[in-house]
């Protein structure tokens, strides 16, 4: 199967043009069977392409399509790749790509006692879902750096698309949160959907810059963008260029997988509908970044200053990110903050070199996160659209599907054992340890604030007396294509910890289970390592097991928190905020970074540019410099008399000046 | 044969035009697009058939030389090679599209002005295929005649300042360059056989190769246009009727890139170096100033404008940055440019004769009325901003590629272009069809298959060339390689020269 992987990409190419031709003429229904379907495909013969190259003991296989562009000596073909890390990739996006668009068939149709009525554009939004598998999938699979680029800009133009899908609603006014009666913190409004993303393609390309420079910088050093190539003679570079190269790449990877400081637009695409949310903004093509390194682990073994600083960008992000989330209201952006906060976990893992540990992170972050923003929007669907947390309550006997698989979820990302999230996160807590322990220290607080704030949100929305009555008794639970998949993830969310279960801990208690995930991606991890590395000093059994038994404690106790805090006595967090208000208010209002950003970036560049359109351009240039030239032209030809009128007499005079200039050269020359 | 009929069936349909009945309106159009149809079908074996065709010595296809005075070593002198294959194209094209964008947005002297474009298709062609200097002269000057008529005749309000103003500058330009020419035709062994010419350029001392590239390329920068010789240009595309925007930035523009390449650096190799840093310096300049000049537009058709003088800096830019890479790129550039740039100004006119506006604040929120023209208008916005899979990218990408090879702080600053570009491209796509509906546009017709046949029609065409370039450049690297190849070996080996 795998000589056919390109069919991966052709049949959500397919299910696009149908979809976005046909869509409005065939009616929902089939659009309903046709987007799914074509997602559904694509993933059995990714499933075609994992058991080739298992069979292949991880061999890469590569697909030659077209030569895309040659000049000279420069040529990108259009290859597919299908390696351990890739086939993986094709996996997960296929995958939860298809529980994800049988969800959407639902969710965007509004249920009205008996009547459905689906989205105005529901094709265009399967239209855009399913370009937006396509060129995840060109991502992933592609050869060369130039097609991961091309693939890296596409996600980022269905991103922008679809977090804009409403793009005819517009932002949500200034609201406040309530501490106390009168005391109120003042939070800023929310972007409209068409400006959420704008400031995502925006942002995004500020990162692209780096990415393509980076790119640039391989082709002029290298010779080849082709990644076996460039990694067979990335060591024959200086290691001030490689360095170079590594840090630019990091920089297309800061603004695709929302690291600090190209976070920003994550939050406002929540703007979107909940299964892009879902889909794109945690599931899929933030981890790009982090896929884009693994990928390039040859480079960032030999720059190992990047790769700390690559360590430790990320787990600043997770805090910073993590803090942030600890005062959200809003649903979903509570799982916004914790996307970006996670990414950061991975960030951390292939800074620390473990590029094994943060895949297996973000494949389990894909379940478990894909299943809480199905959540969230399960709530939402039955809510008429409200994600305010503060109007919830008592959900949980009205949405049994929803609670029982967000509160599965929950504790997944929380990293409560022995569910998936546990093991990832604790497998990079290990190795960030084994790294510096300030890493760890940084990693194990955020640990601590993530299970904390997952359990607020679902103490607060699920638990407890209803808020809004009305809402409550309207409130139902979803249909099947909506519970379904969330059941499945749910159970993904809960198993998917068996591809990496911890070995060095439990081949050293006589159980002999190997890590399925490493040995998995061995074949394209292992080169690097053994070369670079030589042979890894490892964590003791003892600190191994401490490390562990420490996270755990701490994620039961967040837990534990939270239900003390949200469940047991309500009064205290209100408390808290009234005694830490100033805090409160900086986390609330996100550390007023966008506030800031405006200020020094977006507002002076709109000045400069009116001052250029306005000053330099209108008056300097054209009113002073063309139009003042032509005035002396035209007062000289006055002054030699009207031999002629109009433009006619400039011309002969232009011709006259510059004749003159010429042969003036040519004779003092 | 071929090149000689692409110049003379656009002028003898004017010709002809002229005596139809001038009250027949649908015969006039019908007429002239079919002149126009009819020279875009004679152009398309150019490329179908460019392998087998007959090389020239000098390595030019469908070549035709005729000795027009002898005396003067004056010749009519035509060719096709990898430069000036697409721009033919494109001009054939593009011009088919322009008479029909203008089937009912013109009413008033349609003989003349359906003529008019003929007239003009011919003199651009004919700038394109020249291998004379004189001959190229006297289509450069002759395309400038018809041009300034289409905006001071049918353009808007300030037509006659903007059609003053486009003469002025582009004549002002283009007299240094006159007297170049006689310069270039005395030094070469009196002859304006432009290969000939090219043969021996290494005849004229370095010093004076110096000013007479210097003449030339005044002539074309102010054409690009390259900053600071633009301002001329957003007033003119104000003014212009939609096809005359079309045609201006689809492909005379492109007479200023492509003379650059064509004339300026084979005959004065030797200055290439000395003008290199300016002319890269004002591309990057051009390219980052225009993008932020559009940022702040109110009037749509501005914005583009001053779009196209960030874009036209990136063909410049390729052009100049060494190498085959950057050259090759920047041809594909110019094509490009003309199809995403004709497409925006197609679209734009089609909202324009609904509304008679152009200010972005009479809009807003109409994506919901147009549903498919707004497909439309993102596609060729996100040509425009270069997204991969569609044609910009590939120019843009691989102008930067190149660029950054040799000059790394020129290609930062460009790269940082695509910034601003996003930017300002999608701030103008969300004020025209984002945000709540403003009711003024209640009215707007959707440019669906069955409202607007003619409309739907032309923006299929344009978006599918648009793909088909953006997934197979190949197609057009194929044929522009060997030119490129062999201009960059000419540069190459004038540098090795000097450098001794």
């Amino acid at each position: 199967m795998a000589n056919f992987i390109w069919l991966v990409i052709a049949l959500p190419v397919l299910g696009a043009l149908f979809n976005g031709i046909l869509g409005r003429r065939v009616g929902y229904q089939v659009v309903s069977m046709v987007g799914p379907a074509v997602v559904l495909a694509a993933f059995l013969v990714g499933v075609g392409a994992f058991i080739d190259v298992l069979n292949h003991q991880g061999e890469a296989i590569q697909v030659h399509l077209w030569t895309w562009a040659t000049i000279g000596n420069f040529n990108v073909p259009v290859t597919l790749l299908v390696d351990p890390v890739s086939a993986t990739m094709v996996l997960v996006v296929t995958g939860i790509g298809f529980l994800i668009h049988v969800y959407a068939t639902d969710y965007m149709v509004h249920h009205d006692h008996d009547h459905t009525h689906p989205d105005r554009d529901f094709a265009r939004f399967f239209t855009f879902l399913n370009i937006f598998i396509a060129s995840m999938l060109i991502l992933v699979l592609g050869n060369n750096y130039a097609l991961m680029f091309v693939g890296w800009e596409l996600v980022g133009a269905c991103s922008y698309l679809l977090i804009g899908f409403w793009y005819d609603r517009t932002e949500d006014p200034q609201r406040a949160i309530e501490i106390d009666g009168a005391e109120s913190v003042s939070i800023p409004s929310l972007l409209s959907p068409a400006a959420s993303g704008m400031k995502a393609f925006v942002v995004n390309r500020i990162g692209d810059v780096g990415f393509a420079l980076g790119i640039f910088l391989i082709w002029s050093t290298i010779g080849s963008l082709e990644f076996t190539t460039v990694f067979e003679k990335v060591h024959e570079l200086d290691h001030n260029t490689i360095s170079w190269i590594a840090l630019l790449l990091f920089v297309g990877a800061m603004g695709k997988s929302a690291q600090i400081p190209l976070y920003v637009w994550l939050p406002d695409a929540m703007a979107g509908p909940t299964p892009v949310s879902a889909l794109i903004h945690a599931a899929t093509m933030v981890t790009a970044g982090v896929y884009m390194i693994v990928r390039s682990h040859a480079i960032y073994n030999l720059a190992p200053e990047v790769s700390l600083f690559i360590a430790f960008v990320g787990a600043i992000t997770a805090f910073i990110a993590g803090t942030i989330a600890l005062v959200q209201v809003d649903l979903k952006r509570v799982l916004a903050y914790s996307t970006v906060s996670q990414l950061g976990y991975m960030f951390m893992a292939v800074g620390v070199g473990a590029y094994s540990s943060g895949m297996f992170h973000l494949v389990t972050h894909a379940f478990f996160k894909a299943c809480l923003f199905l959540g969230a929007g399960s709530v939402m669907h039955a809510l008429h659209d409200v994600i305010d947390i503060r109007r919830m309550g008592g959900l949980k006997d009205k949405m049994p599907h929803t609670y029982r698989t967000f509160f599965i979820a929950g504790l997944a990302l929380a990293g409560i054992p022995p569910m998936s999230g546990f093991f990832s996160k604790d497998e990079i807590m290990a190795k960030a340890f084994e790294a510096s322990p300030i890493l760890w220290g940084i990693g194990i607080v955020t640990a601590g604030m993530t299970a904390f704030y997952t359990f607020r949100a679902i103490f607060i929305a699920f638990h407890g007396e209803p808020r809004d009555h009305h809402l409550y008794e309207h409130a139902h639970e979803n249909r099947s294509a909506v519970t379904v998949p969330l059941w499945i993830l749910a159970a993904l969310a809960t198993f998917g910890g068996l591809l990496g279960l911890p070995a060095p801990i439990l081949n050293e208690l006589g159980i002999p289970i190997p890590h399925l995930l490493d040995n998995w991606l061995k074949p394209v991890l292992e080169i690097a390592h053994a070369a670079e590395h030589g042979e890894a000093h490892h964590l003791s059994f003892m600190t191994e097991v401490v490390l562990l038994l420490t996270s755990s404690v701490v994620a039961i106790g967040s837990v534990g928190l939270a239900y003390f805090f949200y469940v047991v006595n309500p009064e205290i967090p209100k408390n808290l905020a009234r005694t830490t208000r100033p805090l409160f208010a900086v986390l609330a209002n996100k550390y007023y970074v966008d506030e800031i950003y405006n200020s020094i970036i977006v507002q002076p560049a709109l000045n400069l540019s009116k001052t250029m359109a306005q000053g330099v351009d209108m008056v300097i240039i054209d009113k002073g410099i063309v139009d003042g030239v032509a005035k002396v032209i035209g007062m000289i030809g006055g002054l030699l008399g009207d031999l002629q009128s109009g433009y006619i007499r400039h011309y002969a005079l232009a011709t006259f000046i510059g004749a003159l200039l010429m042969v003036g050269y040519f004779f003092f020359r | 044969m071929i090149i000689s009929a692409l110049l003379a069936v656009p002028l003898i349909g004017a010709i002809i035009l002229m005596f139809l009945p001038r009250e027949n309106k649908e015969l006039l159009k019908m007429f002239a697009v079919g002149v126009a149809t009819l020279n875009f079908i004679i152009s398309l074996p150019l490329y179908f058939m460019y392998d087998s065709a007959a090389v020239s010595p000098d390595g030019y296809r469908f070549a035709a030389q005729i000795a027009w005075i002898p005396s003067l070593s004056i010749s009519y002198h035509v060719g096709v090679d990898g430069l000036n294959l697409f721009l033919i194209l494109l001009t054939t094209f593009l011009t088919v599209i322009c008479i029909l964008s203008s089937w009912t947005a013109i009413e008033e002297q349609l003989t003349e002005y359906l003529a008019i474009m003929l007239f003009l298709e011919t003199a651009v062609i004919g700038v394109f295929v020249s291998l004379d200097l004189f001959l190229f002269y006297l289509f450069w000057e002759a395309s400038l005649i018809p041009m300034a008529i289409l905006i001071g005749r049918w353009g808007g309000k300030n037509r006659i300042y903007a059609a003053t103003k486009f003469i002025l500058y582009t004549m002002v330009g283009s007299a240094p360059m006159l007297v170049a020419m006689l310069a270039v035709y005395v030094w070469g062994g009196h002859t304006a056989d432009l290969p000939t010419l090219v043969a021996n350029a290494n005849v004229i001392p370095p010093d004076t190769q110096k000013w007479l590239f210097f003449a030339f390329a005044l002539a074309f920068a102010v054409k690009v246009p390259l900053f600071p010789l633009h301002t001329w240009l957003p007033s003119a595309h104000v003014e212009a009727p939609t096809a005359g925007s079309i045609i201006l930035a689809g492909v005379l523009l492109k007479m200023g890139t492509y003379s650059l390449m064509r004339y300026a650096m084979p005959l004065f190799p030797m200055a290439i170096a000395t003008w290199t840093p300016l002319l890269v310096s004002l591309s990057v300049i051009g390219i980052l100033y225009g993008a932020l000049v559009a940022l702040v537009q109110d009037d749509v058709k501005k914005l583009v404008a001053y779009s196209s003088v960030a874009h036209m800096g990136f063909i410049v830019l390729g052009m100049f940055s060494g190498g085959q890479i950057g050259m090759s790129a920047a041809v594909v550039q110019m094509v490009n440019h003309g199809l995403s740039t004709g497409m925006l100004f197609f679209l734009i006119g089609v909202l324009y004769e609904q509304r008679h506006t152009r200010e972005f604040s009479e809009y807003g929120g109409i994506w919901v009325k147009v549903p498919v023209f707004g497909v439309f208008l993102i596609l060729a916005t996100f040509s425009s901003v270069g997204l991969p899979g569609l044609n910009g990218f590939v120019g843009e990408f691989l102008v930067l590629l190149s660029t950054f090879s040799v000059n790394r702080t020129a290609a930062i600053f460009a790269t940082f272009g695509i910034v601003l570009g996003a930017w300002y491209l999608l701030t103008a796509v969300r004020k025209v069809l984002f945000g709540p509906l403003n009711t003024a546009n209640e009215n707007l017709i959707d440019m669906t298959f069955q409202n607007k046949p003619r409309e739907f029609c032309i923006s299929v065409a344009i978006i599918a060339l648009c793909f088909l370039i953006g997934l197979f450049p190949n197609l057009l690297f194929d044929k522009i390689n060997p030119a490129t190849a062999q201009l960059a070996t000419l540069i190459h080996a004038t540098t090795l020269i000097a450098g001794q």
